[in-house]
């Protein structure tokens, strides 16, 4: 998010822009081509007038009575806020405390998800993938963006570029590299690619020194990279506390 | 189709870009992009049928220049001119045009059978031809559709590892409305080195989730 800045300043320009287009001046798609500042993407290029066509056909649809401006505010929220992978990472914690929860998770990954609540699209047939000493797991969908909404939210614009799309199924090892992961050449990487209707949760390795942390403390340690196999968590350091 | 989007083992497609600590949506207007696809399903009930074919569809320079969320933007504005709930003109102008027809949702289809709701699984009995471990190949097929076998598959011997159950196959080719071509669904493990030759390590494996008709003895 380099460009963070600019972009703001290019949102205002654009405000000013449609407010004056709305006012009667037609024809503000016409423009030329503006550098995104999407990182994944920053070699390319998009349309000067995309936020201002989204702009334009949001307030076609709320005059036409289709969409309400508040319900999309709701969603956008929704998915900001609310669906994302501190859901996901309850569900690992769990499974680390709970042997019994674990079990479940494996055998039905649907089922157990939706004992702590989370259920919905994308998110109808889960498939729990337990990192071990001997396995190493890692989630792609190589055709499109198949991710699991509901325990780790929408997907990142990095589980979506081409280069992780093409090169996880054929050069696992060098992409987790990549992503300062080396899994040791005698363990096993299993690559799952989402090419069903199945959605894949991967539950890492229970960092050292965390004996006798509480579930919601263990949470805090999981991360959204972990859950979809790019990541490993580190050993916590020790405390001082009570072991 | 053997498109663009179908990328398993292509090289040369840029940087991955990785980010521990991305926002969900890099600009608002890709939140709205969102938010408005999740919001105008209702009127595209059993018009608006595969979004993923739709997106593949784009023309492939453009799949490959587009963010993400320009491609949902450019297939929801298709979808929406296609079903004439708006019209190129009042997009350009952002004006509605008072003289058209106030856009109505379709009534609720009625349920079908063996569809469970809120899940793509089907709750259908239906024959499974394989097994689990039993050894399957990929076929050499190339649909012009849209199909969930990639690529790199085709033609490449694995093993099934997991039986999924009964699902609509969604290969547009063959399909025939929301439960068509019910069939078992299989995780099938391909070896790295089946896939990849000889670069691969020997230990790895890529698992591949297929529909029957993807799938042969061998």
């Amino acid at each position: 998010m380099a460009n963070e800045r600019s972009d703001e300043t290019n949102e205002l320009d654009r405000r000013r822009f449609i407010s004056g287009a709305v006012t009667g001046a037609a024809g503000f798609m016409a423009g030329g081509q503006a550098p995104i500042h999407s990182h994944a993407e920053e070699h390319q290029t998009v349309p000067a007038d995309v936020a201002l066509r989204v702009r334009a056909l949001e307030s076609l649809l709320i005059e036409k009575g289709m969409v309400k401006g508040e319900q999309l505010d709701e969603i956008v929220q929704t998915y900001q806020d609310t669906i994302g992978p501190r859901n996901g990472a309850r569900v690992v914690a769990k499974a680390w405390t709970d042997t019994a929860y674990r079990q479940r998770l494996l055998t039905d990954a649907t089922a157990a998800i939706a004992e702590l609540g989370y259920a919905g699209a994308q998110g109808e047939h889960m498939v729990a993938l337990e990192q071990t000493p001997a396995v190493h797991n890692l989630v792609v969908c190589t055709l499109c963006s198949c991710y699991p909404w509901p325990t780790l939210g929408l997907p990142p614009a990095w589980y979506k570029s081409a280069g992780y799309r093409s090169r996880a199924v054929i050069d696992p090892r060098g992409v987790l590299r990549e992503f300062g992961v080396t899994v040791p050449d005698d363990v096993e990487l299993r690559v799952w690619d989402s090419t069903a209707e199945l959605r894949y949760l991967v539950i890492p390795q229970r960092p050292g020194g965390t004996d006798g942390l509480s579930e919601a403390a263990l949470a805090e340690l999981v991360t959204r990279d972990s859950m979809i196999g790019v990541g490993i968590l580190p050993a916590v350091a020790p405390r001082g506390g009570q072991a | 189709m053997n498109g663009v989007h179908d990328m398993g083992g292509m090289h040369g497609m840029g940087p991955i870009g990785h980010d521990p600590d991305e926002p969900i949506f890099h600009h608002e207007w890709e939140g709205r992009v969102w938010a408005m696809f999740r919001a105008t399903g209702a009127y595209g009930r059993g018009v608006w049928k595969n979004f993923r074919f739709e997106l593949e569809q784009l023309p492939p320079a453009e799949y490959l220049r587009m963010p993400y969320y320009e491609k949902w933007f450019t297939v929801l504005v298709n979808r929406l001119e296609r079903s004439r709930f708006i019209t190129e003109a009042e997009l350009a102008s952002g004006k509605v045009d008072t003289s058209l027809p106030r856009p109505q949702a379709p009534p609720p289809p009625p349920p079908v059978p063996g569809a469970i709701p809120g899940a793509s699984r089907l709750d259908l009995k239906v024959r499974a031809r394989y097994r689990t471990g039993q050894s399957i190949r990929g076929r050499n097929i190339h649909p012009e559709g849209h199909t969930r076998l990639p690529r790199y598959v085709r033609g490449k011997r694995g093993v099934i590892t997991r039986d999924h159950g009964v699902w609509a196959l969604q290969d547009t080719d063959a399909a025939g409305g929301p439960v068509g071509h019910p069939q078992h669904v299989y995780t099938v493990r391909f070896a790295a080195r089946e896939l990849w030759g000889t670069q691969a390590a020997a230990r790895d494996s890529v698992y591949v989730d297929l529909w029957e008709d993807h799938l042969e003895r061998g």
